[in-house]
């Protein structure tokens, strides 16, 4: 008797955690991609989490404006751009550090979006619809667990699409030689700096997008408390995934499960350690990044160029 | 080598080595200039070389022919027509290609990806089942063996450098520009490449333009030479006509000595060497990637004596130098210097008189962006008389840094003679000698060396073997590890053969069997040799 309960509330444990990876893996998947795309060609943004914050926002006042929230997801992937061009070309100008300008853009991008969103606070935008995964089952319980997104399906498309370039396109050829050996590039007459600031544009733009997701999906509103550092922690989920694509997907699905722990917990009943429990994405953080480093090997994967595995 | 010719034959049979003129090309680096109307005359499918000492400007004036630096005047002429060579693409649309001093391979990148990528003209999507065939096909008609799915930073120097010669010949260039393509082969290495790019401009196929600083290279495969001295034409003329002894006194201006046997006959076995001042006992330390480099290696060194270090590069020397420069961690074994336990601190090197030349000088002995002067102060900055004064607070005296770094730069002649000058910015064979100087100026006890005149000109070589001799006969242990056996029997009074993390072989310097060696560094300890 008490074994088919735990059981029960085993499997509803386990359907939570799906739904709420699910649901809440999407920016992080898309932040993660643009991440991917901008240091495999030799430079880190850390302004993403700007970029996710005034994707929010813009994604939001568009599809206010226009009525369309579609319009919206392209206005945030604008607004990213627009970080993304001003992140790479502040860097390719001589001297200037990478890791510093992305500091000063996140600080940026959060600013310019508290300041420019303190109307849309009030009125609700129209919304990205969801797509029904669940429909074929009549219990509640599965059919909210697989209501996701249309972000999502074309977020994991877009992984494997960029596994695939990343090998066997020129692009992406081009791209990871200017990451592994900007040198060598310039020899062979690749343009080293309109690729660096073509990447960081692409990753902007994927930020922005993950941004509108926040606002337009999940949760579902603009606030300034939105974005709970998704756009800092997919960097370091990038690391974790070695620069690969396709694992930067589990990661983020991985990472969507572990922000799902508290809430599943509260709806089991389970409410002791709420707070604790909300931190599990920043513990697996901390404990991936500890986990997959080595004393005395140099990252295996990591793009030459970034300015921490240089020696 | 047939194979070869007859693929790049068929590929494009209205194809010639290139003819190419430089006419009074000028390029400055701030207030140096580099070149100062520099000249010079390459006849289509000849071996051209170009000599100069260190910092002549050699590798300048090959940049600007393949618009790696546009030059500031002058202008360059292929098959008689001027043409403006401002990109390196410019250059590959004119195949003149290049084979710079420093690898240009994207290490993080697979040697088919690093082929293809030098193609320049890739199609949006790449099909890597017919590449590769394409490739494979390519690299069966060469003598040079490579895996096309190996990862670059996995190779070994020789390899990378095979790769580099592969880029340029599977691009199927008419001007092929080495800057000292063999200073990481072994001679046999270097034969082999370099016979075959001489075979192809014999064929009229390719003109061939190496720098290089080994004389025996020049005479076996040079048809003409042109020298540069401190960014000026010194001269220039065919191979037959001119003389080891004029080619070097064009690059110094002055009459010199060349040494074309070695200079020192074979130590005198009997000769006394004093107590052990290095110990090595069953060292193990693993490479980069986790896998052990070096295996329970024992070895020992003596004062007054040079012990050579011979071995293919990869067989754990790199580890084995970093281990005993501190630079990373054994993972068993003990070392001890003086009989005393040594863990590489500064204390320790201090009390001990331990200095070092590592490989890669600008990368394990220098802080690239800090001046010359600076650079030389490293080991000593942070004591008297280079600090102190008020207090005790120990300020850096800059004037006696300054004023050290000039002496020191007179007496290894390094240029320019600036002593405030990043020393990144320094040719190659001038970083070395500013490295050495500071090496080699203090009480030195132990000196660990490895491959201590890679890319050096030929007086600079002189100056540093000398240097070495002396140490010993003034009673310094020698650790040298070198990938050059000549150097070795030169200057060891014992050579350890290194395989596989291995000592595999010893020899007192009088009883060398050079085949013996040979063997045992291919790692075919007696038996089965089989080639
Ligand atoms: N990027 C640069 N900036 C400033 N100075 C430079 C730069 N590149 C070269 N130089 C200077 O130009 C001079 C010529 O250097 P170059 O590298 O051409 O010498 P080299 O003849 O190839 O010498 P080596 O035999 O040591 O390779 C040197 O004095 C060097 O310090
Ligand atoms: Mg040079």
């Amino acid at each position: 008797m008490s074994e088919t309960t735990d059981g029960l509330a085993f499997g509803s444990l386990a359907l939570a955690l799906l739904g709420g990876a699910l649901r809440v893996s999407t920016p992080f998947l898309f932040v993660s991609l643009g991440e991917c795309i901008t240091e495999k060609s030799g430079r880190i943004n850390l302004g993403l989490e700007g970029t996710l914050v005034l994707g929010a926002m813009g994604g939001y006042g568009v599809s206010l404006l226009t009525g369309s929230p579609w319009l919206g997801v392209l206005a945030a992937g604008l607004c990213g751009v627009l970080m993304g061009l001003l992140h790479g070309g502040l860097c390719s100008l001589p001297k200037v550090n990478d890791i510093a300008v992305g500091i000063a853009l996140m600080l940026f991008g959060t600013g310019l979006a508290f300041f420019l969103g303190k109307p849309l606070i009030q009125p609700q935008a129209p919304m990205l619809p969801s797509v029904e995964l669940g429909a074929w089952s009549d219990d509640e319980q599965i059919r909210s667990a697989l209501r996701i997104n249309v972000l999502l399906p074309v977020g994991l498309a877009l992984a494997g699409l960029l596994h695939w370039a990343f090998r066997a396109s020129r692009w992406g050829l081009a791209l990871r030689l200017v990451g592994d050996n900007a040198a060598a590039a310039r020899a062979l007459g690749y343009p080293v700096v309109p690729i660096r600031i073509g990447a960081t544009a692409a990753g902007g733009f994927l930020a922005g997008v993950g941004g509108a997701f926040l606002s337009l999906y999940y949760p579902g509103s603009w606030n300034e408390g939105l974005s709970s550092g998704q756009g800092l922690m997919a960097v370091a989920l990038v690391i974790f995934a070695r620069w690969n694509p396709l694992r930067c997907a589990l990661a983020a699905l991985l990472f969507g499960a572990a922000g799902a722990l508290g809430p599943a917990l509260q709806s089991q009943g389970i409410t002791a350690g709420y707070y604790l429990f909300n931190a599990a994405p920043y513990v697996l953080t901390l404990a991936l990044m500890a986990a997959s480093w080595t004393p005395g090997q140099t990252l295996a994967g990591a793009p030459g160029e970034l300015s921490f595995t240089q020696r | 080598m047939d194979a070869l010719t007859h693929t790049l034959l068929a590929a494009d049979v209205q194809d010639r080595g290139a003819a190419v003129e430089a006419y009074r090309v000028t390029k400055r680096f701030g207030a140096l200039t580099a070149l100062d109307e520099v000249s010079l005359k390459v006849e289509a499918g000849s071996f051209h070389c170009l000599l100069g000492e260190n910092g002549a400007g050699k590798s300048t004036l090959v940049k600007c022919l393949v618009g790696y630096h546009p030059p500031e005047e002058g202008s360059f002429l292929v098959d008689g027509r001027e043409q403006a060579i401002r990109s390196p693409r410019d250059a590959q649309r004119l195949r003149i290609g290049m084979v710079y001093q420093h690898f240009t391979l994207a290490p993080g990148m697979t040697v088919a990806e690093n082929l293809l990528l030098a193609r320049g003209d890739l199609p949006l999507r790449i099909d890597w089942r017919r590449e590769k065939a394409a490739l494979a096909a390519f690299l069966a008609s060469t003598p040079f063996r490579l895996d096309l799915n190996a990862r670059v930073a996995d190779l070994a120097a020789g390899e990378k450098q095979k790769l580099e010669i592969l880029k340029q010949l599977y691009l199927g260039q008419r001007l092929l520009i080495l800057d000292e393509p063999t200073s990481v082969l072994t001679p046999a290495e270097a034969d082999e490449v370099l016979g075959l790019l001489h075979g192809m401009t014999r064929d009229g196929r390719l003109t061939v333009m190496m720098i290089t600083h080994k004389f025996r290279e020049v005479s076996a495969y040079g048809d003409s030479v042109t020298v540069l001295r401190r960014g000026k034409l010194a001269g220039s003329g065919k191979v037959g006509e001119l003389t080891t002894q004029d080619m070097a006194e064009m690059m110094v201006g002055s009459a010199v000595f060349v040494a074309t046997a070695p200079r020192r006959r074979a130590a005198d076995p009997e000769r006394k060497t004093g107590e052990i001042r290095l110990a090595v006992d069953r060292l193990c330390a693993d490479n980069d990637r986790g896998m052990p480099a070096v295996r329970e290696l024992d070895l020992v060194v003596r004062a007054g004596e040079i012990v050579g270090i011979a071995g293919v590069a990869g067989n754990g020397q790199k580890e084995l130098i970093e281990v005993l420069l501190g630079q990373r961690s054994a993972r068993g074994g003990a070392l001890r210097v003086d009989g005393e336990t040594y863990g590489a601190t500064r204390a320790e090197l201090r009390r001990h008189g331990v200095f070092s030349l590592p490989e890669e000088p600008l990368r394990n002995a220098c802080v690239p962006t800090m001046s010359v002067a600076e650079n030389m102060g490293l080991r000593d900055f942070d004591i008297a008389p280079f600090s102190g004064g008020w207090l005790s607070l120990r300020f850096l005296r800059r004037g006696a840094l300054t004023r050290r770094a000039k002496e020191w730069i007179e007496a290894f002649g390094v240029r320019p003679p600036d002593p405030s000058a990043a020393i990144e910015n320094l040719s190659g064979g001038n970083v070395q000698r500013a490295v050495l100087a500071r090496e080699l100026s203090g009480a030195v006890r132990l000196l660990i060396v490895a491959n201590p005149v890679f890319g050096l000109d030929f007086a600079a070589t002189e100056a540093i073997h000398r240097r070495l001799d002396q140490a010993r006969n003034d009673g310094a242990a020698i650790l040298l590890v070198s990938e050059d056996l000549d150097e070795l029997l030169e200057l060891s009074d014992r050579i350890l053969v290194m395989s596989e993390g291995r000592i595999a072989h010893q020899v007192l310097a009088g009883y060398v069997d050079v085949a013996e060696i040979g063997r045992h560094m291919a790692g075919g300890a007696g038996h089965g040799t089989g080639h």
